[in-house]
């Protein structure tokens, strides 16, 4: 435990990319299994302890200090483990046993043991300690390192490419001993079964036309909608039909009706829509299932969805992986050229010229899509997000003008700062009425400003929320706009965000919500 | 009844404490300049606190000085002004505002652990206690600082081929972390920002040793390995700091306390070393002046005002424009 919390504290105040990668190596070497295996989960988010969440730390710094006080101070810090390492009082020897000793006693512990267990602990830790050990439980560490870093730690330090790990990652298990192994030329590359396991996805990256599109030849592209649903893996084989997001969480069971039907084998991506026979409906719609755990046949009904194929991984026991995206195309076609419903082929765009996908992209009446997609067409399929492969080309954003109302303290690198804000408009009684709340767009100079804003301007607190007087306006940059009866607007904004901070623009120039309902909705 | 308002003015005597506007009459507690301004017509203080606001803006930044040693009083009308340690810097007092009738101290910045370089802290029973709150929240319970200077010099000791800069507010910060480092043993030069030599001179002449210091310019270029440079928190990521090679940057402050926040700076080393006082100090002085009436100046008030109204201390939190609250690079 104690090298795990160096190596955090260490990660934590070190900016630099390869001393980074440097400290993990470091530990990787010097730490003993099954040890080292632990704190790898630990650090690509993938160590699941169902008994303890951040609640319970919560409950228990409760019982030793005034629960205002506590709320004051996380709210100041901004980041749970260490608002209850810092309030956490007691005698502080630092012998705190190893990480892996320490995981499975906690695991042993039966649950009336395992409050008094993890009090000791507390107590026998340093603050660093504390820390890193409350991180392990209270979900994402916010220390700087991505699991990707990680990744590219093991990469190096096993002198292997980091895509020969990302294509097995899913397949590894805890604690990582064969992996280990395999890095340190002691044994053979772990072998994965393809159809049990989530592969990273490819991504794309935003299009920037003068960097991007100037020189390159439209022949050398295809041109797809980027719908506007969730992207799915569809991981299919004799026993059945997997179904996973983007980061490889499951979410077959939201969608039974849809795992119940695809029959074959292969590993398919592709878009998850609202809507029946290949008409998709807006991504609000869909929400209304993604919310769902698990859906009632009823309401599946009411709420059907299908899925918009694009590419294929795996087909017939082939790893396609590596083949053109036009050879990719070709599988998918004559897969595709029978019915397959709930899947459907994506449909590509015919173009010639990069003028005419402009247009396409910014049809605004339909909702269904968010743009197009360039893609590359020699390209493999590789996981993560690769240069100049993958372009992802969105609509025009839409503008709105709002005044600020509240303000919230961020989380992580910006817990200093009021970074959260909640905007909004007058409706017809004149009242002022949140539709959306924001927390980019602005430059590092604009956040100190708005921060002073709302500290000086400050009328009212509300727990962390302040309200602020009611005279900054913004303009709000946003996808889309959509109905909605969860708000008192009545209205929803889809990725607001801030373009530009009008300190001189008066509030009573500002559109009314009549007059945004009337140019946005109708 | 003494009659003080939520500006620091008292109206009886028609005299300002801390202001940040020139005035007729001001009373500093001391030197930093969000409680020290240039162009006051009377300024009352300690003498050090009135050589350091010459030094920094110049013998003629008042019309005239009038000094107190601490523990002594004078006479302004009605009201007796006595000023106490307040343990912050060197000079930095606290105000008793005394009548027959009421005692009111206000303590500008103040710490009250033992800093054996400074006249120890005092605490000054009162009715109404002015008080600070930079650290306000229970989370700032600072180590001893010697801890955090050993911490320093054994990463010194390891890495001898980078150059250690430690952000560290030019007028009492900084002479306290070389005094700290000299008491640890430390004998190298140190080398120092220009914008604080004259400080640490008039530190000198006060007989607070701080062994030999150099100007960190480009002369000295070749000499920075393995050394230890100290500048003000705003030269750290200022093109200044881009004349030394492999620097590790270090900073000096209360605020390092939170990891988060070292982080956001990217402090590589931070050093949990303040001039303030922690959630325990402030309480506790709290308790020991006895105060039934509380008002917080500036920094965390919420908390603080919380903890007095649970123990039934009445507190009110003046919010005190100009005192920054958040201490960044």
């Amino acid at each position: 435990m104690k090298a795990f919390s160096n190596l955090l504290s260490d990660l934590i105040l070190t900016s630099s990319r390869n001393r980074k990668l440097a400290l993990l190596e470091q530990y990787f070497s010097s730490t003993p299994d099954p040890d080292r295996g632990y704190a790898l989960a630990a650090l690509t988010g993938s160590l699941n302890f169902k008994n303890i969440k951040a609640s319970f730390f919560k409950d228990l710094i409760k019982e030793k200090q005034d629960e205002h006080l506590f709320e004051l101070s996380y709210d100041y810090v901004g980041d749970l483990a260490e608002t209850i390492s810092l309030l956490w009082d007691q005698e502080k020897s630092g012998n705190m046993p190893r990480l892996s000793y320490l995981f499975e006693n906690l695991k042993k512990a039966k649950t009336d043991e395992l409050k008094n267990y993890i009090i000791n602990i507390l107590n026998i830790s340093t603050g660093d300690q504390r820390w890193a050990f409350i991180k392990l439980f209270t979900g994402g560490l916010r220390i700087g390192v991505s699991s990707r870093l990680v990744k590219q730690a093991l990469a190096n330090y096993g002198d292997v490419d980091l895509d020969e790990i990302e294509k097995i990652w899913h397949g590894l298990h805890f604690p990582y001993i064969n992996l280990f192994l395999w890095l340190e030329n002691k044994g053979s590359k772990p072998k994965i079964s393809i159809y049990d396991i989530f592969h990273p996805m490819m991504l794309a990256h935003p299009l920037v036309m003068e960097k991007d599109l100037v020189t390159a030849n439209p022949k050398d592209f295809v041109a797809e909608y980027k719908w506007d649903g969730i992207r799915v893996q569809i991981v299919s084989h004799g026993e059945g039909c997997r179904l996973y997001s983007r980061t490889g969480d499951e979410v077959s069971n939201s969608f039974p009706e849809i795992i119940k039907t695809i029959q074959g084998n292969f590993v398919l991506d592709g878009e998850l829509l609202a809507g029946i026979n290949n008409d998709p409906k807006t991504f609000n719609d869909l929400q209304q299932r993604l919310n769902k755990k698990a859906p009632s046949e009823k309401f599946i009904k009411k709420n059907p969805c299908f899925i918009k194929v694009y590419d294929v991984l795996f087909f017939n026991g082939d790893d396609l992986r590596d083949k053109t995206l036009i050879e990719r195309k070709k599988v998918l076609n004559s897969y595709f050229s029978t019915n397959r419903s709930p899947m459907f082929l994506s449909e590509t765009i015919d173009f010639k010229d990069w003028r005419f996908l402009d247009k396409i992209r910014d049809i605004s009446n339909k909702q269904i899509h968010e743009g197009v997609m360039i893609k590359l067409v020699s390209s493999p399929y590789i996981a993560g997000r690769p240069r100049g492969k993958w372009f992802k080309w969105k609509r025009n954003p839409k503008n709105v003008d709002a005044i600020i109302m509240y303000a919230q303290r961020g989380h992580g690198k910006r817990s200093s700062f009021y970074s959260d804000y909640t905007f909004g408009v007058f409706n017809k009684e004149k009242e002022l009425v949140p539709i959306g709340k924001a927390y980019s767009g602005f430059s590092d100079e604009e956040l100190n400003k708005l921060d002073k804003f709302v500290r000086t301007k400050t009328i009212n607190r509300f727990g962390p929320v302040r309200e602020v007087e009611k005279t900054l306006v913004v303009e709000i940059a946003f996808d889309e706009m959509s109905l909605s009866n969860r708000h008192k607007s009545g209205i929803a904004l889809r990725f607001p965000r801030f373009k530009r901070i009008r300190w001189d623009k008066p509030t009573n120039e500002v559109e009314t919500l009549e007059q945004i309902r009337k140019s946005f909705l109708e | 009844m003494i009659s003080i308002d939520n500006k620091l003015y008292i109206k009886d005597i028609d005299t300002y404490i801390d202001p940040f506007f020139p005035v007729e009459r001001a009373i500093i507690t001391h030197g930093h300049a969000d409680h020290a301004r240039a162009g006051h017509k009377h300024v009352l203080c300690t003498p050090e606190t009135s050589e350091i606001m010459k030094i920094r803006y110049g013998e003629n930044c008042a019309s005239s000085f009038q000094t107190i040693k601490y523990g002594h009083s004078v006479k302004i009308g009605k009201i007796s002004v006595t000023l106490y340690p307040a343990g912050h810097i060197l000079g930095s007092a606290q105000v008793l505002l005394e009548t027959p009738k009421d005692r009111i101290v206000v303590t500008g910045d103040y710490k009250t652990i033992l800093d054996r370089h400074l006249d120890p802290f005092e605490v000054v029973p009162c009715d109404l206690l002015i008080t600070e709150a930079t650290f306000g929240l229970p989370i700032f319970k600072f180590n001893k600082p010697e801890m955090e200077i050993e911490r320093l010099l054994d990463n010194i000791s390891k890495h001898r081929e980078n150059t250690f800069l430690i952000g560290a507010y030019s007028l009492g910060k900084a002479q306290r972390i070389i005094w700290l480092l000299r008491e640890a043993g430390f004998s190298d030069d140190i080398f120092v920002h220009g914008s604080m030599d004259k400080l640490c001179d008039f530190y000198q002449s006060k007989g607070i040793r701080l062994g030999t210091l150099r100007k960190a310019t480009l002369d000295n270029k070749k000499d920075f390995k393995g050394k230890i440079i100290v500048a003000p928190p705003s030269a750290l990521k200022d093109r200044w700091s881009r004349r030394f090679e492999n620097i590790t940057r270090c900073y000096a402050s209360g605020w390092m306390q939170v990891k988060q926040r070292a982080k956001q700076s990217q402090i590589e080393i931070p050093l949990v070393i303040s001039d303030h006082s922690d959630w325990n100090e402030l309480t506790n002085t709290i308790k020991q002046t006895g105060a039934q009436k509380v008002w917080i100046t500036h920094g965390r008030e919420d908390a603080l005002k919380y903890w007095c109204e649970k123990i039934g201390i009445q507190a009110e939190p003046l919010s005190l424009q100009h005192r920054d609250e958040r201490n960044e690079l």
